[in-house]
């Protein structure tokens, strides 16, 4: 098998998508994480602005979500069509919320009239919740294992099943680290009274988020058959929970000195950590089987053709820096605090 | 209902709904790079308040196009699981790199295009909206070619049996540059023109029916009607070319296309007709040996029919397939007719004298929007019943896990969600154009100046 640096195409592509995804929770985890507080704000005004600070960027953000889906769909198909078949229900409530979101957003301000700007408020904040928890469903029920046989085919509970008691703890997880992102992100981006009160709503949110964090943790680590082993087998891993704990701690400490960028990247580097765990934990395993590791989903037996990753290798070399100068420009322009205009939603 | 017929309801209804807008983006995008362009060039404030007045439509389109698209993009995984393993090898590149290269571009420029007028130089915002514009552009490339793929696979080669087969990819060009790549995405393009230069038109004329905003209604109007006259006349020869191609690598197709059964005979070409698929006949207005004729310049020369096929090959809905196909082909003939004699009044000096003509022209936006619905579903029904042609039945690519109760919940949840979606749009897209460009009561001065 060919390789690059030691490492063979999938491995490789197993990155890709990784950091993809790394991306895609840690620009959308603020978009979403913002939606999160939508009612505890209270004023008509607050809720705009709050819409527009996220406003030129979310779709740009949102582009992470596609082009993770289109790698994996491009470099594990078997994973891709496993895993969203699977988990049927949960992905098409997921996808109806991202629609029901992106509409919020569009037509919110688009009339003055109050009970239409409540009903989408209430739609919005709805639709963020549910879409931060449902992510960290999924994730949970990835680690858990789905039920697969022979060729993949899944034999699981079909309408509610997603919802175990683990899933739904990691879906609060993962809400609590998207409100702590959001919160930060809107605090950047606001002045005024709207600041003073989501420093407060902030506090409030690591509290949750401390709690739930060290709950799961827990969890996983005393009750997920093989995490322990996982560590025995690679101690040098252990630095990640280390590190993803040391850039947790310095979120508050950041908060309470006013220095929000450098806060938010800490609250970045958390996610980054905790995903970058969980990648490590099933590695070269994306889906285990519960009925028996041989039927596992493994980046071995879902991947494309060594030919096909090679040339979507040189696709990414080619379009990262792209993507990333386009990146530069858009949060370039729209640095700094909130002006509303007559372009703004 | 089985599985099978509801993941094909709900995939139909689905994209159609996300290609009602694509083709508005891509076709407005292109009038607004020229409207912008005007005004730089030019610097009169006609062509900004007509930019920024379009700018606020594209927004409504475009959002909603993003919306829906990402639906599309999951579906395969969670309907056509089957599918999705056998071509990951070959369509997930495509969908990479669209990702990477085309949506990456519009979603980033996007941003500084709707919120970045006070923000950025007027440079900066026309290279904005190029990049927005570009990215459409290359978004459709991409998604045309996994499909023409599906239509007519090459660069490929066949590995493992049974449940276990899939497509691999031997010459990545060769895939790209399939055999109805190129004719396709040039006519999809095309027809993503038309539906923007058409709804331009519409506006436009209903502007200058209710005598509102006539100076810039002019303008704005001859500009979407030269794009419209070219693209509906090269629209035809793109058709035609891809019709050729039809001819070539689907047979079964274009005999569907045409009601064609016997399996080796000179095939009339239809005006319009009803195909009874129990006794083989169509009955219609027809050119005899009109088809033979434009694939082989030779009234005489036989075509492959139907009946050349076996019963479990063939494509099951010929009658649809024939409809679609020929309510396409008048649409686009009425275009050219439309678009010729606009034109030569305008050349004459009298385009905006005839208020019938005005009147055709503010329906007109719904034409090219039934056009391109119809030209995929003839494209797509034709295909049937391969999913990828010759290789994989459309039977057997649906996600085997996924019970119908689960559809039935998600196609539910869709006709809702769209339907709401699309009385908003509608409704959205109506008051904005009732508003109009600017308020023309409130602020004279500012506008006075060209009108
Ligand atoms: C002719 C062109 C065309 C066709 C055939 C399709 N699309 Fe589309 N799509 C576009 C042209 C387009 C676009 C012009 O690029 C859109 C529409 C409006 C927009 O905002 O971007 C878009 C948006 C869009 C998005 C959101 C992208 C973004 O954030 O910019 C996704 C993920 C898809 N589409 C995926 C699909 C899939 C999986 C399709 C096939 C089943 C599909 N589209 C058919
Ligand atoms: C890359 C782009 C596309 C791909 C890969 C694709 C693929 C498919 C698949 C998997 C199906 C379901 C199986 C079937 O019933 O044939 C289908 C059906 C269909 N598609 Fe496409 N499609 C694409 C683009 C489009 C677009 C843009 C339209 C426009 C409206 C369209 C219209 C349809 C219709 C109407 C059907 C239903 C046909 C039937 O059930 O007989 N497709 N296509
Ligand atoms: C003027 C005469 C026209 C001819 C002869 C023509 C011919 C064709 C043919 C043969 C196909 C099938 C290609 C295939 O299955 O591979 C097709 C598809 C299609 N047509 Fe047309 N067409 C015409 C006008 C139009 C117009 C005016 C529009 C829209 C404004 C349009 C939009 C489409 C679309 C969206 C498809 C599906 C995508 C594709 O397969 O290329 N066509 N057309």
């Amino acid at each position: 098998m060919e390789t690059i640096l030691g490492l063979d195409y999938p491995t490789l592509w197993y990155l890709v998508v990784g950091l993809l995804f790394s991306g895609y929770a840690i620009l959308e985890g603020f978009d979403y994480g913002a939606g999160a507080w939508h009612l505890f704000l209270r004023k008509d005004l607050s809720r705009r602005i709050a819409i527009n600070a996220i406003g030129p960027l979310w779709d740009a953000n949102q582009v992470w979500l596609i082009i993770g889906g289109g790698a994996l769909f491009a470099g594990f198909p078997v994973m891709y069509a496993t895993m969203l078949s699977s988990m049927y229900v949960p992905f098409m409530l997921f996808l109806m919320l991202l629609v029901l979101r992106s509409s919020a957003i569009k037509f919110r301000s688009a009339e003055k009239m109050l009970w239409w700007r409540k009903t989408w408020d209430i739609i919005y904040f709805i639709s963020n919740t549910l879409i931060a928890f449902l992510l960290g469903v999924v994730l949970a029920n990835i680690l858990q294992g789905f039920e697969l046989h022979e060729n993949f085919s899944y034999k699981g509970g079909i309408f509610f099943s997603f919802l175990s008691p683990y899933s739904v703890m990691v879906g609060f997880t993962t809400l609590s680290v998207f409100m702590t992102q959001g919160a930060i992100f809107l605090l950047l981006k606001t002045e005024g009274r709207l600041h003073t009160r989501l420093t407060f709503l902030l506090k409030r949110g690591m509290v949750l988020f401390l709690i739930s964090f060290a709950v799961t943790s827990t969890y996983t680590l005393t009750f997920l058959p093989g995490v322990i082993n996982k560590f025995k087998e690679t101690p040098i891993f252990f630095i990640l929970p280390v590190l993803a704990f040391l850039a947790v701690a310095n979120v508050p400490r950041l908060v309470s000195k006013k220095k929000y960028a450098h806060a938010l990247v800490f609250s970045s580097l958390t996610m980054a950590f905790l995903l970058m765990l969980v990648a490590f934990q099933l590695y070269p395993v994306l889906i285990p089987s519960t009925v028996d590791p041989k039927y596992s989903v493994t980046i071995y037996n879902a991947a494309s053709s060594q030919k096909s990753l090679g040339i979507m290798l040189t696709i990414v070399l080619i379009g990262a820096p792209l993507l990333a100068g386009y990146f530069l420009f858009l949060y370039k322009t729209f640095h700094g605090k909130v002006k509303l205009d007559d372009t703004s939603y | 209902m089985d599985v099978e017929i509801l993941a094909r309801i709900q995939f139909a209804f689905t994209i159609a709904f996300h290609y009602i807008y694509p083709p508005l983006s891509i076709g407005l995008g292109l009038i607004m790079v020229i409207m912008e362009g005007l005004y730089l060039k030019t610097g009169k404030k006609a062509y900004e308040v007509l930019t920024r007045f379009w700018l606020k439509i594209f927004a409504v389109t475009f959002g909603i196009g993003v919306a829906t698209g990402i639906i599309m993009e999951f579906e395969f995984g969670t309907n056509w699981a089957v599918y999705s393993r056998y071509v990951g090898d070959i369509f997930g590149s495509a969908l990479a790199a669209e990702g990477l290269f085309a949506f990456g571009l519009e979603s980033a420029f996007l941003g500084v295009l709707i919120f970045g007028w006070n923000r950025v130089s007027p440079k900066v915002h026309f290279i904005s909206t190029i990049g927005v514009f570009l990215g459409s552009m290359f978004s459709a490339v991409w998604i045309v070619v996994a499909n023409s793929w599906q239509q007519t696979p090459a660069g490929y080669h066949i590995v493992g049996e049974g449940f276990n087969a899939r497509a691999e990819v031997t010459d990545f060009w060769a895939m790209v540059f399939n055999p109805s790549s190129v004719d396709r995405i040039i006519h999809v393009w095309q027809g993503a023109f038309l539906a923007g230069a058409f709804l331009v038109l519409s506006v436009h004329a209903y502007y200058l029916l209710k005598g509102r905003y006539v100076e810039i209604s002019k303008k704005a109007f001859k500009i979407a009607l030269g794009v419209a006259t070219i693209v509906s006349f090269s629209q035809l020869i793109s058709g035609h070319s891809s019709a050729d191609g039809v001819a070539v690598n689907q047979p079964a197709k274009l005999a569907a296309m045409e009601g064609h059964y016997q399996a080796s005979a000179p095939a009339d070409l239809y005006l319009f007709g009803w195909v009874n698929n129990d006794t083989q006949e169509v009955s219609g207005v027809s050119i005899p040996g009109g088809l033979s004729f434009l694939v082989d310049q030779d009234f005489e020369a036989p075509i492959t029919g139907l009946n050349a096929f076996p019963e479990e090959d063939r494509p099951g809905q010929v009658n649809a397939v024939f409809q679609f196909y020929h309510i396409m082909v008048s649409i686009g003939l009425f275009l050219i007719a439309l678009t010729l004699y606009a034109s030569f009044l305008w050349w004459k000096g009298k385009l905006f004298d005839k208020k019938w003509l005005l009147k055709i022209f503010a329906f007109s936006v719904l034409l090219p929007q039934i056009a391109n619905q119809v030209g995929w579903f003839a494209a797509e029904m034709g295909r049937q019943p391969w999913i990828v042609y010759g290789h994989l039945r459309t039977d057997e690519g649906f996600s085997q896990e996924v019970s119908s109760n689960q559809i039935l919940f998600s196609l539910i949840l869709f006709l809702v969600v769209y339907t709401i979606l699309f009385l908003l749009f509608i409704y959205t897209v109506n008051k904005k154009i009732k508003h109009g460009p600017y308020d023309e009561a409130k602020n004279p001065n500012e506008f006075l100046k060209y009108v």
